[in-house]
């Protein structure tokens, strides 16, 4: 608490000054919000009252929106033109101490799957709420926002086009070759170490080897400029991407398919199932939560790795934080990071309750 | 009637089962005995064809099993294996259901076949119907097991150590219960065991393999009386066989006139359990309750007479 909650800067680039959560106001600015928050995280001490410490949690929450909203205004009233206002090393601690504290109560209460896809859409559009009613309007992030709104939009349907797409790809490719992997044991005794020798190439190097390669594709190949393949930009690095998801839906695959037990595949051969009857019916079922795990893996890692793509002239949410970096404007930066970490989060939730829906053992029938 | 016609499997040149030949009668239970690797269980996969055979035939009805394809050859034959090997994914009805479903019976057809099977296996089908396999207890698990082999009332119904992984107490149980429905239902069955007590006990005919030969293939009290050769001795277990044999034999067989004090015993006790009860309480005779006539009673001396009347 005792770090600087906000920071206030002369201009975008500039080092800022900090500012104490109890010195971005007046006492009637700063009162409700220190308020809430302290008595949310007394409230959230309570051990055992899972109710309780999710409603402090919540409590906390809006008492740091309150500081960060008033305070941002507030501050920016009397400065200079070009300042800015940037939350400060207080507020991000503050945050996690409140989101773990909401964590953990959630995850003491142990929600259904429904009830988790419930919470999340509850949770989204609160968000959406909070950042379109203007509220934190004042802030350095949302001001690089404004300025960039149509390049945002651009960034989010390529980076989820990068992401998704590749999946897409990855699926399409990978679940056919690990079912094939899973009938003829030589193939998958050379197919798997291949993949993982892909995964282990760095990915900066990853994506720096595609742009020779796929320049020289589409110099030489005749119609491939035409359908955008070249050195830099969406193709190399949507290729690199299908490469890194490979090995996770293929070894994926085949470990689903393989977790079948023995006594179960013996009795499916011996009541008269063929080939085709067995994987549809049997092994794909029984391992299709191993198979989503797979997928969910590749989701979540290439919503991440999506934004190194901005380096070869990928496009998505890379290119804010690599302008961010070259300029050292810091809250560029976070315009691109934030945005990928929230989909990265939102993507594992919701691939973790199709994961759970998946299983329709006893465990999850009740 | 199923007949086992010269039949042998060869891995890397070396006979597995060696020119098997039996045959097995209708509506009867067929035990399989035989040590590990003696090709007992190789010969039970020859016949619905896991294992192809290397040369020989087998007929079922007289028609021989190669002219159909083997996944629909295996429609018509049951299989029950250790483990009982259930689909974890489907409930115990769909389980069952598995065989009708891919000879495409009608919905109707297979729902009430699902709740006569769990009858007939003492499963409530209104409490067990909708369960996991993996709500059930190893016991319940291995009846729908055996359930599912017979839904369709297959030709015949191979079981491979279907009893291996219960214990004792749940597998007589699970042995007096497979007795009980296949008189019910007039099924064939051949079963594998490595247990000749189980053999002798659930067979009308036995069958010793050994070393991928059937050396022996008789009646159970055929094969305690007179063993073929010294392994079949060995399997039958030397100093017990006299308690065996005994145990083959009802009380009803030696009842006769006379008066005993105490309650009777069921005619069908086994004389091994009533020579067990006068060595215990130290009598002579008990009583025997007949259907129709008073009480007789069964003797030690009689016992030991029909024990000592194999020669």
């Amino acid at each position: 608490m005792a770090l600087p909650f906000l920071t206030l800067a002369a201009n975008r680039i500039v080092a800022g000054e900090g500012v104490a959560a109890w010195r971005v106001g007046d006492l009637f600015v700063t009162g409700p919000g220190l308020i809430a928050l302290v008595v949310g995280l007394a409230l959230g001490l309570l051990s055992g009252r899972e109710g309780l410490r999710l409603a402090g949690a919540a409590l906390g929450l809006a008492g740091l929106l309150w500081l960060l909203s008033q305070g941002a205004s507030n501050l920016i009233a009397d400065a200079g033109d070009y300042a800015r206002v940037s939350p400060g090393a207080g507020f991000w601690c503050l945050l996690v101490v409140v989101s773990l504290l909401a964590a953990d109560a959630l995850s003491n209460m142990s929600p259904g799957p429904m009830a988790r896809g419930g919470l999340l859409i509850a949770a989204l559009a609160l968000i959406a709420l909070v950042l379109t009613s203007g509220a934190l309007s004042e802030l350095s992030i949302m001001r690089e926002y404004t300025s960039r709104q149509d390049a945002f939009r651009d960034a989010t349907l390529r980076h989820l086009g990068l992401a998704f797409g590749s999946l897409a790809a990855a699926a399409l490719i990978g679940l056919p070759l690990g079912v094939w992997a899973h009938r003829r044991a030589p193939l998958r005794q050379g197919l798997l170490p291949v993949l993982s020798f892909l995964q282990t190439i760095p990915s900066l190097a990853m994506f720096g080897i595609m742009i020779p390669l796929l320049g020289w594709v589409g110099d030489s190949v005749p119609g491939a400029q035409a359908l955008g393949i070249a050195g830099i930009g969406f193709a190399p690095a949507f290729l690199a991407l299908v490469f890194y998801s490979l090995l996770p839906v293929v070894a994926n695959t085949v470990a689903g398919l393989q977790s079948t037990p023995a006594a179960t595949r013996e009795a499916a051969r011996g009541m008269g199932m063929t080939e085709g009857q067995r994987l549809i019916r049997v092994e794909l079922p029984i391992g299709l939560p191993v198979i989503l795990a797979g997928i969910r893996i590749v989701l979540v890692q290439n919503i991440g790795l999506a934004v190194i793509a901005g380096l070869i002239g990928g496009g998505g949410y890379g290119t804010f934080v690599f302008q961010g970096l070259n300029q050292t404007a810091t809250d560029l930066i976070l315009l691109g990071a934030l945005p990928t970490v929230a989909l990265a989060v939102v993507a594992a939730i919701l691939m973790d309750i199709l994961v759970e829906l998946a299983q329709p053992t006893a465990e999850t029938a009740r | 009637m199923i007949e086992i016609d010269q039949i042998s499997k060869l891995y890397a040149g070396k006979a597995a089962v060696d020119s098997v030949s039996m045959t097995v009668e209708t509506g009867t239970i067929t035990g399989i005995v035989g040590t590990s690797g003696s090709g007992k269980t190789t010969l039970l996969r020859m016949i619905n064809r896991l294992v192809e055979p290397s040369s020989g035939e087998v007929r079922i009805n007289g028609e021989p099993t190669s002219s159909l394809a083997p996944h629909i050859l295996r429609r018509r034959i049951g299989y029950a294996i250790q483990g009982h090997g259930l689909f974890p994914h489907y409930t115990v009805a769909r389980n069952i259901a598995a065989v009708p479903r891919l000879l495409g019976w009608s919905k109707d057809k297979i729902a009430a076949r699902v709740d006569e099977l769990l009858d007939l296996f003492s499963m409530e089908p209104s409490q067990f119907r909708d369960r996991y396999p993996a709500e059930l207890s190893g016991g319940q698990q291995q009846r729908v097991g055996v359930a599912r082999a017979l839904a369709s009332r297959p030709d015949l119904l191979l079981m491979d150590e279907p009893f291996g992984a219960l214990d004792p107490i749940i597998r007589s149980r699970a042995q007096d219960d497979l007795r009980r429905i296949q008189r019910t239902l007039g099924s064939t069955i051949m079963l594998v065991t490595h247990d000749m007590e189980e053999a002798i006990h659930l067979g009308d005919q036995v069958a010793v393999m050994d070393a991928g030969r059937l050396v022996q293939h008789a009646a159970p009290a055929e094969i305690i009386r007179a063993p073929a050769t010294d392994f079949v001795a060995e399997m039958v277990g030397g100093v017990e066989r006299p308690l065996r044999l005994l145990s083959l034999i009802p009380v009803a067989d030696i009842t006769e006139d006379g008066p005993t004090d105490g309650e009777a015993i069921d005619p069908q006790t086994s004389l091994r359990d009533a020579l067990a009860m006068c060595l215990w309480a130290g009598r002579e005779a008990l009583p025997v309750a007949r259907p129709d006539a008073p009480p007789g009673r069964v003797t030690l001396d009689a016992i030991r007479a029909r024990a000592a009347d194999h020669q």
